[in-house]
């Protein structure tokens, strides 16, 4: 699997990653190293192997419906660049 | 499934007809106190971010736990839609950016959904029903909310919704019409709530749907399909999808053709128009959520649930059919809301429960309707609405009085049967006191009397006077019968 120059801006801008265009040679190059590293795996045969999801057998943790949380808007726009009235603000999106 | 649609539900186009073909993508908030993976409120409403939990704001270092009420809710859902539950399913992340979106993720399940295929029976108001397939419901993360017209140059974001529970409820291409679809809707809707999964709130946007319409000719293959999104009321859902197909039809018949494309419903002009800007962010990149192990359910734990299942609207209606004797059209007035069905159970519970259904049906619900009130705020409770029913039944007051006191405990409230004895509202049945009356008004018109005996019509006359100067209170059998032998008939 290999990954061309298209593919690299393609990635970059799902990522909203502003890549520069002399940039994207060198990222094909490393992205492809990166694919080739992770390819090796698939030289392991693992036909009927179950997924392994963690390291010791545990069920996942849950919790109980219960409102134990919120209540602190003023920590959640703490750190916000820009907020008004307890929202966050950011540049108009508009359909 | 891939039914072909009946004639009278073909579009005429120019040349022949269409037959139009709609999935959906229902969005159902799940009904739970606390988040789906945070314990931040779920409560409607609320100052801006303060139902918000660190979690639910994405900062960093925060860890999802599952809400264990939510997987309960979900797995209720898929058994009262008939559907196999999975033990096994596993938890995605949807990525995209978006500024309602704080993690750039939405959790999400693909692969591997908690609830597998099912099924829902659609009743029809022509009296056909149409069984619609479901291909599987998940669960998933809601977004936060967006709004734009606070600020010139900026929006506002308001993260409470931010990771509230939905289920996500995908139906096969089963439905062939406006109709169907929104058939469709107020069942599942009914369903829900009947389940208590999802309060059902279309105003609140507790549910909400993503509406798939494409056209074929009859019998053709399936034609490109374009999605409607978030659709919030079942009369939306029907414009949406009247105009979505007129626009396909004129479109292929002026030899254009389809775009698959995701759409918007602008409820102001009754249209549909192109979201050109969604289009790209189609590459969702969906993996495995590492933060997340997969969903393991025991089948005791989906067992245990099913028990717990209350008598759906499918159950319901057949039982007031066979055990109750109401007609299918009663039963399906009455099975539709719960709480309807809940309060007309209570008013029939050792009564005629056909008597019961004509007064919750026509007396109440017509009264609720005209004044706006919901079954939940009527201003007359079963208790008192079987009061009244036993009161006539028993033949203390006739059929003529019971609604007049229907109308005295909706404005004013009260027990029924004080207020008979109160307001002297009894019927009189004591023969010696009706055939006083008879007697005063049959001396009192002696031509109308002598009438009597060529014109049929005229004995009605002196019912009705006899009913009259009792307050409508006499017996109007014993009326009838003195009056006859008065009268000598």
């Amino acid at each position: 699997m290999s990954v061309d120059a298209a593919t690299v801006r393609r990635i970059a801008h799902l990522a909203r990653i502003a890549v520069e265009d002399g940039e994207v040679e060198h990222l094909r190059g490393e992205i492809n190293a990166i694919l080739d590293f992770v390819a090796q795996l698939s030289e392991v045969d693992v036909e009927g192997v179950e997924p392994m999801t963690s390291v010791t057998p545990m069920a996942m943790k849950k919790r109980i419906d219960e409102v134990a949380d919120g209540g602190y808007p003023e920590t959640i726009v703490a750190n916000a660049p820009a907020s008004e009235n307890g929202y966050f603000l950011v540049p108009k999106v508009v359909e | 499934m891939n039914a072909h649609a009946k004639p009278s539900k073909l579009i005429k186009g120019a040349d022949g007809d269409w037959e139009v073909v709609i999935g959906m993508e229902i969005h159902a908030q799940v009904t739970s106190r606390s988040k789906l993976f945070s314990g931040a409120s779920t409560a409607f409403g609320g100052a801006p971010n303060s139902h918000v939990s660190l979690v639910d704001a994405a900062m960093p270092g925060m860890l999802p736990v599952i809400n264990e009420e939510c997987v309960r809710q979900a797995v209720r859902t898929g058994l009262g839609l008939k559907a196999a539950i999975n033990l096994k399913s596993v938890f995605d992340r949807k990525n995209y950016f978006y500024p309602d979106l704080p993690q750039g993720y939405q959790i999400s399940q693909y692969k591997s959904p908690i609830v597998g295929e099912g099924k829902v029976v659609v009743d029809l108001p022509d009296g056909e029903s149409v069984t619609v397939g479901i291909e599987r419901v998940h669960l998933e993360q809601d977004a936060g909310k967006l709004l734009h017209d606070q600020h010139p140059t900026m929006s506002y974001v308001d993260l409470n919704r931010s990771g509230v529970a939905l289920m996500e409820i995908v139906s096969r291409p089963d439905l062939r019409s406006a109709e169907d679809a929104k058939a469709f809707v107020s069942k599942l809707r009914s369903i829900l709530r009947y389940l208590g999964t999802c309060d059902g709130d279309m105003e609140k946007g507790s549910l909400r749907a993503d509406v798939n319409v494409s056209v074929r000719r009859p019998g053709a293959p399936f034609g490109t399909r374009c999605e409607i999104k978030n659709v919030n009321s079942i009369r939306f859902i029907g414009q949406a999808i009247d105009y979505e197909s007129r626009r396909q039809i004129e479109t292929l018949e002026e030899g254009g053709t389809i775009e698959q494309e995701t759409r918007l419903f602008d409820p102001n002009k009754g249209e549909t128009r192109s979201m050109r800007s969604k289009e790209e962010a189609h590459d969702y990149r969906y993996f495995p959520d590492p933060d997340l192990l997969p969903l393991e359910l025991t089948q005791d734990f989906v067992d245990e649930l099913k028990k717990g299942l209350p008598e759906l609207p499918d159950q319901k209606k057949a039982r007031l059919i066979a055990d109750m004797g109401l007609s299918a059209y009663d039963a399906d007035v009455l099975v539709a809301e719960r709480e309807t069905a809940d309060f007309f159970e209570a008013v029939a519970r050792g009564r005629d429960p056909k008597i019961a259904a004509n007064w919750v049906i026509n007396e109440l619900a017509g009264r609720l309707n005209r004044e706006g009130h919901s079954i939940a705020d009527s201003p007359v409770s079963a208790g008192q609405l079987g009061a009244i029913l036993d009161l006539m039944g028993e033949g203390t007051i006739s059929g003529k009085i019971a609604k007049d006191l229907f109308e005295i405990v909706w404005t004013e409230g009260g027990d029924p049967r004080a207020i008979v004895e109160q307001r002297g509202m009894k019927q009189v049945t004591d023969l010696g006191a009706i055939a006083a009356v008879v007697d005063g008004i049959v001396a009192a018109n002696p031509d109308k009397a002598a009438q009597a005996k060529e014109k049929p019509a005229v004995l009605g006359w002196f019912v009705g006077q006899v009913m009259k100067s009792s307050g409508g209170k006499a017996n109007p059998k014993a009326v009838n019968d003195l009056l006859k032998q008065k009268l000598g008939l």
